[in-house]
């Protein structure tokens, strides 16, 4: 979509320059949640902003300290960054953590499982967790980043959700869930080849060999 | 897929078929009942169900996969395909996540046309669950009236904004169309005339003694159960869970309307269809209340042409008609979203049927998927 992009970058050329390096770092977002209308300023005098870049406020209560006594370095990040609540924490101790949540903290719905692929990065995903406790109204997203290949311990026997939701995340980005009841793909034909949400996977690429031999044609597009 | 490897694998038994009692039966992809193109492998012992296992995807069109490729503002129309019954609420979960991300608040007049557009289509959205799961159950005089009433609330779709199911309404900041002269009228018009069409409804079905056998006690789902599977929506509140995002965190206007959230106490079919008719009066209410509270002003907050939301990254999401809609959206500083998941409230709901089903006729999975009221473009993205 190289077209569509320059043309739509026209007007405001000087902004572009602004785009935060932040691409293979986690969010360093540029502006803090307070102020009520900061649209127009960030299209224009986007530039020179570099400096006065808040970054998300710590988070601090009682849930974090208990976490960091107990973790230490263990829990790498915990902000809070437009009213969102989130912990970056070591994929080694990324199941105590869930498993905490839930027990403790009364986290008893997972909301969602996902990934985010960032391949300049030495590891490439983020694993993210939303949950959600019904008991206190509370939504707290938890991250993790693993390497291509590393493999993350499922959260199902957790939150049974996490089945389909694991299931997507393998079928989109090849992260393997260990002690998951049944991993395979899930929106994708099961003998498919590659992991579409990848960056590196093109928007019109597709396994053409599973095109030609199961549907018989050249070519799906 | 894994059935069809299982058949080429069956071997004649020894002695005959009628000796094994296991069978294995595929329902759809192409099968009314369905709502879609889903396909339910079921293991059957005669009629009684052993286990199911949902193949989906038919409908995968790689929305994520697209949402990358597309700036914030071109990929708006495309979130009105993934629930096409319920357009309007996938198109309100993406515009106030984006602004929650450009941290941007629509004007309030705005917030009230969001919030009467939404209650809109949910009534709209319960109708054809309604009239689709009463047609998968046997009864068929529900689907006419329903989709008869329907009807309004597309052609009032229509004149707002030109288009009838896949609306794209709203914008990133706002309505961008003002309301059209008699929008208001056309709105209480609905409301007088859809408050005696429920009850219309309910009369075919509540006392039915066909629907009460069909639906009662059937596909029990508790709270705890839901809860452990993260099914939301009417499904959850018929558990007995007073939960409703549009209360517990109020999104739009809805922290300026009162209404209720109904709630039963079985969780089985039966409680989820009063539970939705329940919600379909509310929604009645929440109108008649956006519509008198409509404040004047600008529809549109001001927003950049060209939208560069700073980097991050952030997760919000909405009641729709079906349960939590969720977006989470990873900025990088650029034109187009990093990343976008849509967390669909079908698919979660889905992963249910299994434990709903087990133990009950196959019959009842038909009455279930009806009551989990999912849309496969949903479901598939």
């Amino acid at each position: 979509m190289p077209d569509e992009k320059s043309e739509l970058d026209k007007t405001p050329a000087k902004a572009l320059s602004a785009a935060p390096a932040a691409t293979t770092v986690s969010p360093t977002p540029p502006s803090p949640p307070t102020s009520p209308k900061p649209a127009p300023a960030a299209a224009k005098p986007a530039a020179p902003a570099a400096a006065p870049k808040p970054a998300p406020v710590a988070w601090e209560s009682e849930l974090v300290a208990s976490l960091k006594r107990q973790y230490g370095t263990g829990i790498r990040e915990a902000s809070i960054y437009l009213t969102d609540e989130y912990l970056v924490v070591d994929k080694s101790i990324v199941f105590d953590v869930l498993t905490r949540m839930r027990d403790d903290e009364h986290f008893d719905y997972c909301v969602d499982v996902t990934a985010v692929h960032w391949p300049k990065r030495e590891e490439q995903f983020d694993v993210v967790y939303i949950l959600y406790s019904f008991a206190k109204n509370e939504r707290v997203r938890i991250e993790t980043t693993i390497k291509d290949g590393e493999k993350v311990r499922s959260a199902f026997s957790l939150w049974p959700t996490a089945d389909w939701l694991e299931r997507e995340v393998f079928d989109m980005f090849g992260i393997e869930f260990t002690e998951h009841p049944g991993l395979k793909r899930i929106l994708l034909p099961e003998g498919w080849t590659g992991y579409p949400l990848r960056k590196d996977y093109g928007i019109r690429q597709q396994d053409q060999a599973w095109v030609k031999a199961n549907i018989g044609i050249e070519s799906g597009q | 897929m894994s059935a069809t490897s299982e058949f080429k694998q069956l071997e004649i038994p020894e002695n005959t078929f009628l000796d094994s009692n296991e069978m294995i039966l595929n329902m759809g992809p192409q099968h009314p009942s369905t709502h879609g193109v889903l396909r339910v492998i079921l293991k059957l012992d005669g009629e009684k169900v052993l286990g199911t296992e949902c193949v989906i995807g038919y409908l995968h069109r790689g929305v994520e996969k697209i949402a990358e490729n597309r700036t914030y503002v071109q990929f708006n129309p495309y979130v009105d395909r993934m629930d096409y019954v319920a357009a309007v609420s996938n198109g309100l979960g993406y515009c106030e996540s984006v602004e929650k991300l450009i941290n941007v608040e629509a004007p309030p007049r705005a917030q009230f046309l969001r919030v009467i557009l939404a209650e809109l289509n949910r009534l709209a959205s319960h109708q054809v669950w309604l009239g689709t799961h009463a047609l998968d159950i046997g009864a068929i005089t529900p689907l006419f009236y329903t989709f008869r009433d329907r009807e309004m609330v597309l052609a009032i779709f229509e004149k707002y904004c030109g288009a009838r199911l896949t609306t794209h309404a709203f914008r990133i900041g706002g309505c961008i169309y003002e309301a059209y002269d008699g929008f208001e009228k056309d709105v209480i018009a609905y409301c007088d005339f859809v408050g005696p069409k429920i009850d219309e409804y309910e009369s075919l079905l509540t006392g039915n003694r066909i629907w009460i056998q069909r639906t009662k006690g059937v596909g029990i789902l508790n709270a705890a159960d839901c809860k452990a599977l993260g099914v939301t929506g009417p499904v959850l509140r018929a558990a007995g869970v007073k939960w409703d995002l549009r209360k517990a965190q109020p999104y739009a206007a809805y922290d300026q309307v009162e209404f209720d959230i109904p709630t039963a106490e079985n969780g089985d079919t039966f409680d989820r269809y009063m539970v939705r008719i329940a919600e379909m009066r509310q929604s009645v209410q929440i109108l008649r209340q956006a519509v008198e509270k409509l404040p004047a002003g600008p529809t549109m907050a001001k927003v950049p042409k060209v939208l560069k939301p700073p980097a991050g990254r952030i997760y919000h999401s909405i009641e729709a008609p079906k349960g939590e809609l969720g977006y989470f959206i990873v900025s990088d500083g650029s034109t187009q979203p990093y990343r976008v998941r849509v967390r669909p409230p079908s698919f979660v709901n889905l992963q249910a049927l299994d434990k709903m089903v087990r133990g009950a006729l196959i019959a009842d999975v038909v009455a279930v998927i009806g009551t989990l009221d999912i849309v496969l473009g949903e479901v598939d993205r």
